[in-house]
């Protein structure tokens, strides 16, 4: 068993009591420690502090970047590389090129709204030090988990576990890092 | 804070019986009850039901199919009845057929994502993977129907030795491209949404090969505010991007029939008519999947009778916009003055050869819709269940009548002919029908087949601003 800690892990009945929870801890200053639902948890954006997501501009960069390539690909086979003639219409004309170029809008739009939330997220993920914690196996059933991560500069065993305590967390535990 | 003061200012939260809503989940006691709930089926053993409905689904799908399959690649498309003048026949109703029953899924799953219809939590998956299975289904048909299966890539803007590229101006084209769109759009979305309830199978997990199987799948998912946070807003501009491949898809497919000269075909409404029709015909599927399912799941307290009573609605009123779609159809055709199109509309319901299909076309989707006006109706499973087949039947009808009712006699007499299907077109559609149940069976038993982490945030419990959510009074 290593002796290194990754943080210490306390759990909550309902998402009110997480939430009022998470409210506190932020108060005391902490940086490194995250709150753990089994759903989106209206209203723990704002307490944790998060910024709107980043994952609809990336979204809307694939996206719109699909769809330049697009009208550049039908301006370079049906106009540029091999002029097709078809119904006397011109070779190229930009609203030739919507239908196909918005398809590939939504399609680039889609990847990378689903590969930037796995970027953000870090995901996919082989192993995680919560995941290995028995306890921790309750937060995708009906529990709600804080974790104060023992990197947080502000992170001593004895006072966090008090304060875990004292905003309503049960079974405070330390997480380990098999690292 | 005690239980019963908790109780007390419910009861004062709590608007008059008549309107109030029905609650998402009944006789909800938690969020533990609800996971195990959730995920009673997948984990339990395989019921006897189950093998009955999924042995002749695999049998169409591994034998049926793969032989209908096989000859119609290695002879030519000569094995099914097209034939001049009927140069498309079942492969294209089918194809239409099965890209409609996509479609109600993706609105169901995105539409009523977008306007906050927390009842949709229920249903949404399940309407989700119809969508992936019934795209799949409908990809495969223009990809046999062009003849030449293994030239299928000359499709896809890839460079070749010829120095060719596709016709970028033809619907045909951005059909490949719809198709395909709409398929990995909505395999990733049904993938995306499954993520959290993956990770609710793995913390489950009693084998070890379970575990393994729904670790690799739910890729590390730990449900941190931070990995939500992200998640949320994915699944959102996803919601979005959805929505506008309803109305994109369907679009495109009634763009290959309205840029033609045939008469019947050659008008601006089809679009519009494609979507509603989609719609429509998937939402007919929806009730037959969910009725059955409801009860043989055993989830009779999740898709509660107020969400089927909905679905019913949602199937009426896109019932009402194509029956007026057809009313319109037929008064242009008339005010037209053009005298094909008056033959073709004539014929449709008057014509000896498939005037059947016209009369049941009506009496289905203009007729039988209107009972679901009816509560007593709409309350009733058994008769839903009939009727989102009957609308199956009827919208099959509607693309025949389309497809074929056009071409068989089109503007020169010389040039007429019939349309008869081959036991090779049926043989596909029955496989491809075994192949839709196979994989929709499959999903019901081993994926989450409702979304566990949407509908636990959809009841009281999961809202932190109710008091059952452990609001206190005043505060959150």
């Amino acid at each position: 068993m290593s002796d290194k800690i990754y943080g210490l892990m306390a759990e909550f009945d309902s998402p009110g009591a997480l939430l009022r929870a998470a409210e506190q801890v932020r108060a005391q200053g902490y940086h490194r420690w995250d709150a753990f639902t089994p759903f989106p948890v209206h209203g723990l954006d704002k307490v944790m502090g998060y910024k709107n997501s980043l994952v609809g501009w990336v979204a809307l960069a694939l996206g719109a970047g699909a769809f330049l390539s697009v009208v550049f690909l039908l301006w370079y086979a049906n106009d540029f590389d091999y002029p097709l003639m078809v119904g006397g219409k011109p070779m190229f004309s930009p609203p030739m090129t919507f239908v196909p170029a918005y398809i590939l809008m939504i399609l680039g739009a889609a990847v990378g709204a689903l590969f930037g939330m796995f970027g953000f997220n870090q995901l996919p993920r082989l192993h995680h030090p919560l995941l290995a914690a028995k306890r921790f196996e309750m937060v995708t059933r009906d529990k709600f988990i804080i974790v104060i991560g023992a990197n947080d500069e502000k992170f001593r065993d004895a006072e966090t576990r008090r304060l875990l305590e004292s905003v309503g967390g049960r079974n405070v535990e330390i997480v380990e890092d098999p690292e | 804070m005690s239980e019963l003061a908790n109780i007390e200012e419910l009861k004062q939260l709590a608007p008059p019986a008549e309107l109030r809503r029905a609650p998402v989940v009944e006789g909800n006691q938690g969020l533990g009850w609800l996971t195990d709930k959730l995920t009673a089926f997948a984990e339990a053993k395989v019921p006897g039901w189950w093998w009955v409905a999924f042995l002749p689904a695999a049998f169409a799908a591994a034998v049926i199919f793969p032989v209908c399959l096989f000859y119609q690649v290695f002879t030519g498309v000569g094995v099914w009845g097209n034939n001049h003048p009927d140069m498309w026949g079942w492969d294209i109703v089918n194809f239409i057929w099965w890209v409609g029953v996509a479609h109600a899924g993706t609105l169901i799953s995105s539409m009523l994502f977008l306007t906050r219809q927390h009842w949709r939590t229920t249903i949404g998956r399940m309407a989700e993977a119809m969508t992936v299975f019934a795209v799949a289904m409908a990809g495969l048909y223009p990809a046999i129907h062009v003849g030449r299966a293994w030239f299928d890539w000359f499709m896809f803007p890839i460079p070749n030795s010829n120095g060719l590229w596709p016709q970028f101006k033809s619907p045909l084209m951005w059909d490949v491209f719809a198709v395909n769109t709409y398929l990995m759009v909505s395999s990733l979305f049904w993938f995306m949404g499954m993520i959290p309830d993956f990770a609710v199978f793995r913390d489950r997990s009693t084998t070890r090969v379970r575990r393994l199987i729904f670790s690799f799948l739910a890729m590390g998912w730990t449900g941190s505010a931070w990995q939500w946070h992200h998640y949320e807003k994915a699944y959102v501009v996803l919601c979005g991007l959805c929505t506008l491949l309803v109305f994109t898809v369907s679009s495109i497919v009634g763009l290959d029939f309205c840029t033609a000269q045939i008469a019947g075909w050659h008008a601006t409404i089809f679009p519009l008519y494609f979507v509603i029709g989609a719609v429509f015909c998937g939402f007919g599927m929806m009730l037959v999947l969910l009725t059955s399912l409801r009860k043989l799941c055993g989830l009779e307290n999740i898709i509660t009778r107020s969400h089927i009573d909905k679905v019913a609605k949602l199937t009426l009123v896109s019932g009402l916009m194509i029956d007026y779609i057809y009313l319109m159809e037929i008064f242009i055709a008339w005010y037209s003055g053009d005298p094909y199109e008056r033959w073709v509309f004539g014929h449709r319901f008057f014509g000896q050869s498939y005037m059947t299909f016209g009369w049941v076309l009506l009496g289905i989707n203009v007729g039988v819709t209107q009972l679901l006006w009816f509560k007593k109706i709409r309350s009733n499973l058994l008769l839903l269940f009939v009727i989102g087949l009957l609308i199956n039947v009827g919208m099959w009808t509607e693309r025949f009548v389309i497809v074929v009712g056009s071409l068989y006699q089109d503007f020169l007499p010389s040039n007429w002919g019939k349309y008869y299907p081959t036991i090779w077109d049926v043989g596909l559609y029955v496989g491809t029908l075994g192949a839709f149940f196979m994989l929709y069976l499959l999903f019901v038993k081993f994926l989450p087949v409702i979304a566990i982490s949407e509908v636990k945030g959809a009841t009281p419990q999961g809202d932190p601003h109710h008091p059952l959510g452990g609001a206190e009074k005043g505060g959150h």
